[in-house]
């Protein structure tokens, strides 16, 4: 008990395995588009960071461009909103 | 009066195996309704509904949009909405919900700050050498070129700043398949707001009285 509790303290964490960690970036590396198909064990996991890393960057770019796109529609066409519940109620 | 000691011993560690077996199955089922479906095609048009509600209440017509410009206000009304949508489960959701109240009085230098330095982080990553660092090798945490980017990571995700690992590899699961939502809701959206309003009234099936 005391070992496992030095351990802990040790690495930082709050007795989190490393087999939890592994499973968790395995998992991650799955919905990377990049690196999807991959065998799990052979991407080293600095790769699997800068993957998420620059994934999560790009989807925030598509995020802003379709904002900038939605901001001049619903900006320019008056008739946006009875077009979008006119939509919705048809769906 | 052994016999009579060692049974109901006995009885206890089957019972206790058993309430341990449940107990697993149990938490096991609460994480996965945890996990929000993100993919879901309800969980989407949820997601769509809200938004539109939003945004219809964003003042983009303004004459002169002060500080956020139009496109801003629409991120900002999308990443909102999209923390709603996340139930407040998950600690980026808590941290944007958060976060819109702490900068209405914190200056806005300090948000433009953070995005230079770490861009700078990742350049300089990306000059050094890559080692190969297996998965395995995750574990020693010490190694400077992985934790730069758990740093980078961190601050990516939002609220994520001083978590540590595996903390910060749940969230970005999470973050990333919320993102992936959100781009398609919100594509799906300009579509309909751009290619729609023209061609409605014709797909409309006329009702049958």
């Amino acid at each position: 008990m005391s070992s496992r509790r030095s351990r802990s303290r040790q690495s930082g964490s709050s007795r989190i395995t490393d087999d939890q960690i592994r499973d968790l970036v395995t998992k991650l590396q799955q919905l990377l588009p990049e690196i999807r198909e991959r065998r799990p064990d052979k991407e080293s996991a600095a790769r699997v960071l800068q993957e998420t890393c620059n994934y999560i960057r790009n989807l925030h770019r598509e995020v802003d461009d379709l904002s900038e796109r939605l901001s001049e529609l619903l900006t320019t066409t008056d008739t946006a909103q009875a077009a979008i519940i006119r939509n919705l109620l048809m769906q | 009066m052994a016999s009579v000691i060692s049974n109901p011993v006995g009885n206890m560690n089957s019972d206790r195996i058993k309430r341990k077996k449940k107990r697993k199955s149990l938490i096991k089922e609460s994480q996965q309704n945890q996990s929000q479906n993100w993919k879901s095609e309800a969980q989407q048009q949820i997601y769509s509904s809200k938004l539109i509600q939003a945004l219809s209440q964003v003042s983009l017509n303004s004459p002169s949009p002060s500080a956020p410009r139009g496109g801003r206000a629409v991120r900002e009304a999308a990443d909102r909405v999209l923390a709603v949508a996340a139930k407040g489960r998950t600690r980026w959701s808590r941290a944007i919900l958060t976060s819109r109240i702490k900068l209405k009085f914190r200056k806005r230098k300090r948000a433009r700050a953070s995005p230079a330095v770490t861009a700078a982080l990742v350049t300089g990553s990306n000059r050094a050498k890559k080692s190969r660092v297996s998965i395995l090798r995750l574990k020693s945490k010490s190694l400077p070129a992985v934790q730069r980017k758990v740093k980078v990571l961190g601050g990516l995700v939002p609220g994520c700043r001083k978590q540590p690992l595996p903390v910060i590899l749940e969230e970005a699961t999470d973050y990333i398949a919320a993102l992936e939502m959100q781009v398609r809701a919100m594509s799906a959206l300009a579509e309909l707001l751009s290619g729609g309003s023209a061609g409605s009234s014709s797909s409309a099936p006329p009702p049958s009285s």
